[in-house]
């Protein structure tokens, strides 16, 4: 039989709340530390326990790791799911079961291997009855170890890893896989093609998740004050500054520099953030969608107080409540104008865990340089799942904490100030910090009407300038954003346009496009609002700038048709939104489905020509930019096998 | 920087800090004539100055609504928030955290607080937030011109409302409820009253909420109305007299009360206040009189003011933090970004 080497996904299904995590991390992080680029995707219910839930981790040594929907390995352990699991696996694929599952197994194309996890964990005396549940799960991990060719010391640093370096778990998690393993070795015969071999390529690399990054960034950013409230997927950031802030801030004397505040609400909680920045503050708070949906009218204040602030959004999908544990990128056009009035935001999109670390620091200077709040866009897949990183850097600026006065500073100007007055010409004031003991320190804060003095007032002209001197802000902001980045493709034709957690996966579609349609394509990664002018370039440049994200309206898409009305023509969006990751599949499918072969640059320039050009159809391959279910997915699509050469595709294996 | 105050001319009043009044007040009110708000505003002042605060130590936060306007008419040298209605405490609670030996002086309404802010206000109760949270309380909606608020009595007459069906809102009760630990309540009809606990106030470490019952001359002052002068007047139920005794003043009190009728009660700043209890003998620190009192006024139509309850034992939320001694907004790059070397340490810990 062929081997498949270093390049499969395998899906584990359980009931939720049978504390399988630490299985399917164990595999995770083995095949990781055995150097393969692998992911890994936590498809979990809404629910504490009972639910089915799914994890899926994809190995791909050319470092393809996005979401991927077909299933080469299937664990099933969960009667209830057991059926769809079945069904699911790839013909050639593997099946593993646990045998006390008593359901008809009816495939015949691919490998079957029954699992008596009970009996294995019975026959080992050193587990205590007690725990035996809860280590069941390690079983399927050293049988799957067995068949697969994990490395039974990665597995074991993978364990210490998880368990802080407790021994007793760490003994009996280990002691029950190895039973597993053993037993596979005596009792299986290897009938599938799947196997890992150690590479090197994740020499240097670490494994975290972007929640986790943003908030280890935001403590090198500086952060003193959380207001937060509970909200999946959000919540673990808030844990993490929990858990780091002592440990990274640790002082001599005990004391603390820093308050996290869990609030009645999110509407309490931006506002204690709106207080803590306006006083002087970096303060945060983070959130998903029916949070930052409470954090509205909060938001309106911040912008036109001009208060700093940093708002992480970790995106899940909506509307309403949604599906709270499913990823989406449904948040953007909301948070860009949040608000009711004219109000335009600064938004801040990392694409890696490794952004969501420097974002972390960088937000509270953009916020405090420009005196607006700062969103900050992630997605439950970037925020709540694994992903190999390049490790964090240390901040290479000094902390930008803005226009500031001190009160040695008032003195100077003997009271020649005025909050809100644009002395530098680029629509940001100076700022004073309650506390400062000069008598004209201080000033009156409103989200009412107010002249350069922070004076109430309802004057036309003066509510006009002040409106057009936050315009004047945003667009100073374009200074301090981080620019997007370009993948560029010698000879390509078609330009790209994604940000967020689905550059793995459009970086994959590339490939694809490529290869198998001859589509060569620049891929531009946007990684803030408002737009810098990289994207005005990368717009002029292209014919036809697919605008791949997830969510169904086009989001993105509709923001750079706003700004960029002149290249609408050319923007065509490719949005997608079912709650799963972005696959290289979808975003393959939607431009192929969109995209114009013959179409010249000349054309659009034409007034004439728009219309027609607007309504032709002559795709190169007619594909709906539907994305089939992981059940129907075609057989045999193995792109990702062969090596891989490109300079798109270096890049991806950089990162 | 007390060396850029501007000093006092030898002639000019001037108190233990060296101001005068005029630097206590604020801009002219754009309230109605006769407001009961304006009242309060001036007696702020002069509870301030003679309390020998310095202006630059209190910052002042509001929300939306009549009462909410009011910062803006007293104590121009201090920072100022006017924030969202009903929205106020958490504005307060995040501020307060920047400068922990500022004194927050919140204004909200009935409307502010009992209704959109109920929420809000009862959390910053809970927190101990350490703030003056004064409810100017006049049972309607003013800005909007005339709408029952959540603390209008049941069967009141309003010109375009009609009648309140709903049994009202008594917003001390609810601040007792959520563990406040000053609760008072005053009339603004009776200003030496009102100052003197808004003095006992400011000398509480932690949140201390006074209700002061000031009635709208323009919507809700009819005579039959429980948030009228004139049934205020009649209605008034003082628990006691109270007088406020700074740390530093040396005049002894006068003499005049019995014996068995007084009451002092050491506050955290070394001052005294002094209850001279007009009935019977009642205890700030009780929590079941408290609920007594409150609930005996509610019954019987009376309108019971005074200091309500009192707990000196209970840290501030900012105390509860351990925060550094130095405030936190004037902490530098040095003290909030970690050295270097934790990089290593960080990405050894990501696996």
């Amino acid at each position: 039989m062929n081997k498949i080497i270093n390049d499969f996904s395998i899906t584990v299904g359980t009931v939720n709340g049978s504390g399988s995590s630490t299985a399917n991390n164990t595999i995770l992080r083995t095949i990781f530390k055995m150097g393969i680029p692998v992911s890994g995707k936590n498809l979990f219910p809404s629910n504490i326990q009972g639910l089915p839930t799914w994890y899926t981790i994809r190995a791909n040594k050319d470092g393809f790791i996005a979401h991927h929907e077909q299933r080469d390995i299937v664990i099933a352990m969960n009667p209830a799911s057991f059926t769809r699991d079945l069904e699911s696996v790839v013909p050639g694929g593997a099946f593993f079961y646990a045998d006390d599952i008593k359901q008809p197994v009816t495939r015949t194309d691919i490998a079957i291997y029954p699992m008596p996890i009970k009996a294995i964990i019975r026959s080992d005396a050193t587990i205590p009855t007690n725990f035996r549940d809860l280590v069941s799960n390690m079983v399927y991990v050293g049988i799957l170890a067995q068949m697969i060719n994990l490395d039974m010391d990665k597995i074991l640093a993978a364990l210490t890893f998880h368990f802080k370096g407790k021994q007793k778990p760490i003994d009996m998690n280990f002691n029950a896989l190895k039973a597993g393993a053993e037993w596979a070795k005596a009792n299986l015969e290897k009938k599938d093609p799947f196997t890992i071999e150690p590479m090197n390529k994740t020499d240097g690399l670490i494994m975290t998740d972007g929640n986790t990054a943003a908030a280890l960034g935001s403590i090198f950013g500086g952060v003193q004050f959380l207001g937060w409230y509970p909200i999946t997927p959000a919540t673990s950031i808030a844990e993490s500054l929990n858990e780091y802030l002592p440990q990274l801030r640790k002082r001599e004397d005990g004391k603390q520099t820093y308050a996290v505040v869990q609030a009645e609400d999110e509407l309490a909680a931006l506002g204690m953030c709106i207080g803590a920045g306006w006083a002087g503050l970096r303060a945060m708070t983070n959130t998903s969608g029916p949070g930052l949906s409470l954090m509205t009218e909060f938001a309106g204040l911040a912008y036109y107080a001009e208060v700093p602030v940093v708002i992480w959004d970790v995106q899940r999908i909506g509307p309403s409540t949604g599906l709270p544990t499913r990823t989406s990128q449904g948040d953007l056009t909301f948070a860009y104008f949040i608000g009711h009035g004219d109000s335009q935001s600064i938004i801040l999109l990392p694409g890696d865990v490794s952004e969501c670390f420097e974002f972390g620091w960088r937000s509270f200077d953009v916020a405090e340089r420009i005196q607006t709040p700062v969103f900050v866009l992630i997605d439950l897949d970037m925020g709540t799942n694994q992903w190999i990183s390049k490790p964090f850097q240390y901040p290479e600026e000094p902390m930008d904490r803005g226009k500031v006065l001190t009160e040695k500073e008032l003195e100077d100007l003997k009271g020649n100030w005025g909050r809100y007055l644009d002395k530098d010409g680029d629509g940001i004031g100076y700022r004073t910090f309650p506390g400062n003991k000069h008598p004209l320190s201080s000033y009156f804060t409103r989200g009412t009407g107010h002249d350069e003095y922070a004076k109430y007032s309802e004057e036309a002209s003066v509510y006009f300038a002040n409106m057009e001197r936050l315009k004047k802000k945003q667009e100073t902001a374009k200074q301090y954003v981080p620019a997007p980045v370009l993948h560029t493709t010698k000879g390509a034709t078609i330009g790209i346009i994604a940000y967020g957690s689905t550059e793995a996966a459009v970086l994959e579609a590339q490939y694809q496009l490529n290869k198998e349609h001859g589509i060569k394509s620049d891929f531009l990664r946007i990684r803030a609002l408002p737009f810098t002018k990289e994207v005005d370039k990368f717009l002029a440049k292209h014919d036809q700038i697919f605008v791949v994200e997830m969510n169904r309206d086009g989001q993105m898409d509709q923001i750079l048709k706003t700004e960029y009305a002149q290249f609408a023509p050319k923007l065509k969006s490719v949005a997608f939104g079912d709650g799963m990751p972005a696959s290289a599949k979808w975003i393959r499918e939607g431009i192929l489905g969109k995209y114009e072969s013959g179409r010249m640059k000349d054309e659009v320039k034409k007034p004439s020509a728009k219309k027609a050009i607007v309504k032709k159809t002559s795709v190169k391959k007619a594909v709906p930019a539907k994305k089939p279910s992981a059940t129907s997915s075609p057989k045999g699509k193995k792109v990702t096998k062969k090596a891989v050469t490109g300079k798109t595709v270096k890049k991806a294996n950089r990162k | 920087m007390t060396e850029t105050l501007p000093m006092a001319g030898a002639t000019a009043n001037v108190n233990l800090a060296g101001l005068s009044k005029n630097d206590y007040r604020g801009a002219p009110s754009t309230l109605c004539q006769g407001c009961g708000h304006n009242s309060i505003s001036n007696q702020i002042v002069s509870a301030l100055y003679e309390t020998n605060i310095i202006p630059e130590d209190v910052v002042k936060f509001s929300g939306i609504g009549c009462s909410s306007k009011s910062p803006t008419y007293f104590l121009n040298r201090s920072f100022g928030f006017n924030s969202l209605h009903g929205r106020m405490p958490s504005i307060a609670t995040g501020a307060l955290f920047a400068d922990k030996y500022l004194k927050g002086i919140g204004v909200s309404g009935d409307g502010d607080s009992a209704s959109i802010g109920m929420g809000q206000f009862k959390h910053v109760m809970r927190r101990n937030v350490n703030m003056l949270y004064i409810i100017e309380n006049n049972g309607v909606y003013g800005l909007t011109k005339g709408q029952f608020s959540a603390t209008a009595e049941r069967g009141l007459q309003l010109k375009k409302q009609g009648e309140n069906l709903y049994k009202p809102v008594d917003i001390c009760l609810e601040a007792f409820a959520s563990n406040a630990t000053f609760i008072a309540r005053a009339f603004a009809g009776n200003p030496k009253q009102v100052k003197e606990l808004l003095k006992a106030a400011l000398a509480h470490d932690g949140i201390a909420v006074l209700d002061i019952i000031s009635p709208c001359v323009t919507f809700n002052n009819q005579d039959t109305a429980y948030h009228s002068y004139s049934w205020g007047k009649q209605h008034e139920e003082p628990l006691h007299e109270i007088s406020y005794i700074a740390p530093r003043n040396e005049i002894m009190l006068e003499r005049e009360m019995e014996e068995g009728e007084i009451r002092e009660v050491a506050m955290h700043d070394g001052s005294v206040i002094v209850l001279k209890n007009l009935e019977k003998g009642y205890d700030t620190s009780n929590r079941f009189e408290a609920m007594r009192a409150m609930e005996e006024a509610q019954q019987n139509g009376w309108m019971v003011t005074g200091l309500l309850y009192l707990d000196t034992t209970k840290p501030t939320l900012t105390q509860m933090y351990d925060l550094v001694d130095t405030p936190l907004n004037r902490l530098t790059e040095a003290d909030l970004r970690p050295e270097r070397a934790m990089i290593d340490k960080v990405n050894a810990l990501m696996f």
